[in-house]
């Protein structure tokens, strides 16, 4: 790459299951303005916006245009970038890729979602291919449930094993004031909440969320000038399926993407023992299981031993490998957003601004993005410039 | 069955309600369906350079980005690799109605076939399926077949 590349600020908006206040562009604006006041800039030092929402979701198209006076970007170079569930973290892919190029120094990264202006599983069905899969398909949680089956089948995992995942991350998010849900629950409220497709209940999975997160990245040498402890981008990594689903998911191999964006991320970083050697995870977990399975992808823990390893509390905010201190996308999930937000929680540890929710001292984080069709994206940051 | 170009097998989906979209099935995709029809069977096809069965049959397998032509006789049976029960209902942009719920969506491989087939099995009771339960496809009456994924209308269980 021409030039390393840090994040230096961050901004994301209050979170709640509906934004009548705001318009899109008005609620894309309050993330956008704290990003910038993060770290000391105004949109006049921005040189390029990129920015990403869910495909069909709040039936606005050229939304790069629309959201013109919610991002600042009037005059600007902007890039539309929408890659469903992985939206936000391929926001901050491409900013980071337009920084790195030497091209930019100064690039804002921004995913956003008005989910209660959306039908969401109506629009996410579209995402399947019209003629074989659209006719059984309903949407995101019956397709990871399907996951969840075959998993539970494969090595015995049971539906408390999940639940724990849930109420790990919820408690978590009382120590967040940006998080959607805050309510502290419990294994028995996970276990007696309503079943929505078996064997996902309604607190297994994330809630429909309006808001929307500002990520901006700098270049080496603006960076160290923006920000005290910028958080430096060590590693990124992509990798997708394709859209037969009966192909995109096999279950003996686990999720296969995720398993190899992670690899190629941990040999950019120089990583060898994951859950060792990170501080911190902000993972896209969408669902509860997704919390014991997904991590044996990560390779923080063998085959069939994510049950036990999130039991043991190695998970915990004092555990080996703290997951998702924000509350994760269990309490926050305006999707088009949640990647970035992950991306902004890991870098919020790194850069120590995390309030309540941050750990002693962080060094390396991790974030990852998820998508519709078993598709994952990851970035590794860290507060060494390397 | 012949991979030869013949348009007069060539299928287009129709939707019951009127949507500004036509989908072209394809060549392969219209010989799964008229294979349904003339001999209640599945067919799918086999990739030339890693031999993997793909149903229903497509013109490229994806990962090795190769043009497959070879087709393979199925039979209508398979075994369950995972599902769920859907129950919250919402509404079905194919259709623009309500999606009849609960209905259970499994994720079959087929006999003969390496990767899986997505449909609806005809068990909502989650104590009665169980992942590694053996299907049958229950196919419409010949002459109501129209070409579409509905011309199956379900899996059984049968063991
Ligand atoms: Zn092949």
């Amino acid at each position: 790459m021409a030039q390393k590349v840090a994040i230096v600020g961050t901004g994301q908006t209050d979170h709640k299951s509906h934004r009548p206040d705001v318009t899109g562009q008005e609620m894309i604006r309050e993330a956008v303005d704290r990003a910038l006041e993060d770290c000391g800039i105004t949109i006049r030092d921005i040189d390029a916006i990129v920015i990403g929402n869910m495909d069909h979701f709040e039936s606005i198209n050229y939304v790069d245009n629309w959201s013109i006076e919610g991002s600042g970007g009037f005059m600007k170079p902007i890039m539309k970038v929408t890659t469903g569930g992985t939206t936000g973290a391929s926001v901050a892919i491409a900013a980071y890729y337009h920084v790195a190029s030497g091209m930019f120094d100064r690039v804002l990264a921004i995913g956003w979602e008005k989910n209660s202006e959306s039908d969401t599983t109506g629009a996410i069905i579209t995402c399947s291919d019209p003629i074989w899969d659209r006719f059984s398909y309903s949407g995101a949680i019956p397709s990871l449930a399907t996951e969840a089956t075959a998993y539970m089948k494969q090595y015995g995992a049971t539906q408390e094993d999940a639940a724990r995942v849930a109420v790990r991350d919820r408690n978590n998010a009382l120590n967040n004031p940006h998080a959607h849900l805050q309510r502290p629950i419990t294994l028995e409220d996970v276990m007696s909440s309503p079943m929505l497709a078996h064997p996902i209940k309604l607190l297994d999975v994330c809630p429909r969320t309006d808001g929307a997160c500002a990520v901006v990245f700098a270049a080496d040498g603006e960076a160290q000038r923006l920000a005290k402890q910028p958080a430096w981008v060590h590693a990124t990594a992509v990798r997708h399926t394709y859209s037969w689903f009966g192909d995109s998911t096999d279950y003996d191999a686990g999720l296969v993407s995720l398993a190899r964006a992670s690899q190629e991320a941990y040999k950019k970083a120089g990583i060898s023992n994951p859950a060792e050697e990170l501080d911190v995870a902000e993972l896209y977990l969408p669902y509860t299981y997704a919390g014991i399975k997904w991590i044996e992808d990560l390779n923080f823990c063998g085959r069939g031993e994510g049950a036990k390893f999130v039991r043991d509390g190695n998970t915990n905010m004092d555990g080996m490998i703290p997951v998702n201190p924000s509350g994760g996308v269990i309490s926050t999930n305006c999707i088009g957003a949640t990647a970035l937000l992950r991306v902004a929680e890991a870098s919020i540890q790194v850069m120590g601004k995390g309030g309540k929710r941050q750990l002693p001292k962080v060094n390396k984080a991790l974030a990852t993005g998820f998508g519709g069709c078993f598709w994952s994206d990851v970035m590794i940051l860290g507060a060494e410039r390397s | 069955m012949t991979t030869e170009r013949d348009y007069d097998k060539l299928l287009t989906v129709a939707l019951d309600k009127a949507m500004p979209y036509d989908w072209s099935i394809g060549l392969h995709g219209s010989m799964f369906f008229q294979e349904i029809r003339e001999n209640q069977r599945f067919v799918g096809i086999r990739c030339p350079q890693c031999k993997k069965v793909y149903v229903p049959p497509r013109r490229v397998c994806g990962p090795c980005y190769t043009e497959m032509d070879e087709l393979v006789p199925l039979s209508d049976t398979g075994t369950l690799r995972a599902f769920s029960v859907v129950n919250y209902p919402f509404i079905d942009p194919n259709t623009g109605g309500q999606r009849p719920v609960p209905y259970t969506y499994g994720y079959i491989q087929m006999d003969g076939a390496d990767n899986i087939f997505s449909h609806i099995i005809n068990e909502t009771d989650v104590s009665k399926i169980e992942v590694g339960m053996r299907l049958k496809a229950v196919f419409k009456p010949k002459e109501e077949m129209q070409g579409h994924i509905t011309d199956i209308i379900h899996f059984d269980i049968i063991s």
